[in-house]
């Protein structure tokens, strides 16, 4: 029995060092090796262990769930990332939900004392929150419900059924019944619903990222169901690095994790009545046509680009890195400024900017990149939108006051392509759009992108 | 008890490793992050070769419960591992 625990020890290991080589872009292709190494290791100490006694259900098992993972992993589109990793921390969520509900018919009654139905109370409540939450999130992210969703008293039904299942819980640990197991269950699944079914779009990546770390948490409370610390271990070090990635989400939209998880929108009933609709714009917005930029950026000296959620949407990262290459062609310097919370979930941009072979180091973060639009030429602002709204910094009576922008207003000249002016997720104007030095460039990003880099070569 | 306050400390010490580590991973790599943290979740897996392979111990439905496990978890690795390898690839600097 010890020898399986040094092997678990090694796998937990190999983790640390695989997450360690995530902190860099040179080393992290073989940290990810290393990871996959560790799990071999773990999963082949757990089989060879003397506890398995039958393997049919085991090789069924792996075969189906490798063969639909590689099938994913090969064909997924990189701007599809946030839907695939909601739906992967769902299915950790579901294991370990359903580890526990195995383990519960496994164990027999002698040997399930309180604090081991402690730990699978919160094996099996963790995880289906996990798994329900995360389905929910996967298909706000397919577009099916984009905004936030509001069902008739859902702060009371959210507060009702978080007692239920507290309740449920301690009679569970009370009493040890499998039906309170099955009943807690449950109500944790439908809990995951209603928690996230209420938040927007724009917090996904709070939500993604808290869900990573729940997936973990549940991990490790399966592993004290099993007293095993390799899962104890690994769980936790999910669990760590969810709760990081969901806190620096936050501070990027400078918000509160509790107003993201109760809020609801982000702009209350009463503050949308005061905003103003059309007419903010009317008379002062300033357009123009693809030749008209592409002369202005024939001038430019400094240009930088700020894509956000639209790039992904209008699937525009290889036309942008075409353009960003005519500018340089051209001796212009390019630059990409990345906000944390643009796109669906932490680092979605640089993952597209990835993909269309943006070398990594012209991705600069919004704190290093703000103090140099005083000297850029031309900004293009990519469908980026909120983020760049300077009434965040300006106006204390903004809804959005306090979050963090790109201060793209401070460069010369502000291109913005858009499809039209509808507001961003947050449902307010963009005092940017009507500033003195910005031009709007209607239309899809891509085919605005593909225009203009023609209307730079023919000048 | 011995057992869990032991199965406690491992946990907390973990946190903060985890804690440690994690902190200095840059934005760039983020999603990578979490999709690589994300098939270290489907450890589980351990818990879940236990249910399916425990024969006599168990009955039809807990096999059939781990066996789903399995499937989860599964997808979980193989899926999280490739995607993130097929992710990092391109962030590797490409020679003009």
């Amino acid at each position: 029995m010890e020898w399986i625990n040094l092997a678990y020890l090694v796998a937990s290991i190999l983790f640390i060092y695989g997450l360690k080589g995530l902190g860099s872009p040179k080393t992290a292709v073989r940290g990810n090796r290393l990871g996959a190494v560790g799990m071999l290791v773990a999963v082949v100490a757990t089989l060879v262990n003397k506890d398995v006694l039958s393997f049919g259900w085991i090789i069924a098992g792996m075969v189906v769930g490798g063969a639909i993972g590689a099938y994913i992993a090969r064909t997924i589109k990189m701007t599809a990332m946030p839907e695939m990793v909601a739906l992967l921390n769902g299915f950790g969520g579901a294991a370990s939900m359903l580890v526990a509900l195995s383990q519960f018919i496994i164990t027999p009654a002698v040997f399930r004392n309180p604090t081991w139905l402690a730990a699978l109370m919160l094996s099996a409540l963790i995880g289906a929150v996990t798994l329900t939450g995360s389905l929910v999130a996967w298909a706000k992210l397919q577009g099916f419900a984009e905004k936030a969703l509001k069902i008739p008293h859902q702060n009371l039904l959210r507060v009702v059924l978080s007692f239920v299942t507290v309740a449920l819980a301690g009679l569970f640990i009370w009493q040890g019944h499998g039906f309170m197991l099955l009943l807690l269950t449950v109500s944790a699944l439908a809990l995951g619903v209603l928690l996230v079914i209420a938040i927007g779009g724009a917090d996904m990546p709070v939500v993604i990222a808290l869900l990573n770390s729940y997936s973990g948490i549940a991990a490790a409370a399966t592993g004290f169901v099993l007293m095993n610390n390799g899962l104890i271990i690994s769980g936790s070090l999910v669990g760590a690095s969810g709760i990081i990635l969901s806190k620096i989400m936050c501070k990027a939209m400078n918000r509160s994790l509790r107003s993201v998880l109760f809020g609801g929108a982000m702009v209350s009933d009463e503050q949308m009545a005061s905003i103003p609709g059309k007419e903010f714009y009317e008379g002062k917005v300033k357009s123009c046509g693809a030749e008209e930029v592409a002369m202005l950026l024939e001038d430019a000296r400094k240009v930088v680009i700020a894509p956000g959620y639209g790039l992904a949407v209008a699937q525009a990262q290889h036309v942008t890195q075409e353009l960003a290459r005519t500018l340089e062609a051209r001796g212009a310097e390019v630059k990409f400024a990345i906000h944390p919370v643009a796109g669906r979930m932490p680092g979605h941009m640089n993952v597209l900017l990835a993909e269309a072979e943006v070398p990594y180091d012209k991705l600069i973060e919004m704190d290093a990149i703000n103090p140099e639009f005083s000297q850029t030429d031309v900004t293009l602002v990519l469908g980026a939108n909120d983020v760049t709204n300077p009434a965040a910094r300006d106006d204390p009576s903004s809804p959005i006051f306090g979050m963090p922008i790109l201060e793209v207003d401070k460069s010369k000249t502000v291109i913005v392509i858009k499809r039209s002016l509808s507001p961003g997720f947050a449902g307010i104007p963009n005092q940017l759009f009507i500033n003195d030095n910005s031009l709007m460039l209607y239309g899809d990003a891509k085919a605005v992108l593909q225009d203009l880099i023609r209307a730079l070569q023919e000048l | 008890m011995e057992a869990l306050i032991g199965a406690l400390t491992i946990f907390v010490l973990a946190v903060f490793v985890g804690y440690e580590i994690i902190t200095k991973v840059p934005p760039t790599l983020h999603t990578p992050l979490m999709s690589g943290s994300n098939a270290i979740s489907g450890i589980t897996i351990i818990g879940a070769i236990l249910c399916a392979g425990a024969g006599g111990e168990g009955n039809f439905f807990s096999a059939l419960l781990g066996f789903l496990a399995l499937v989860m978890a599964m997808v979980n690795i193989v899926g999280g591992f490739l995607v993130t390898d097929r992710m990092l690839h391109m962030f590797k600097k490409k020679k003009d």
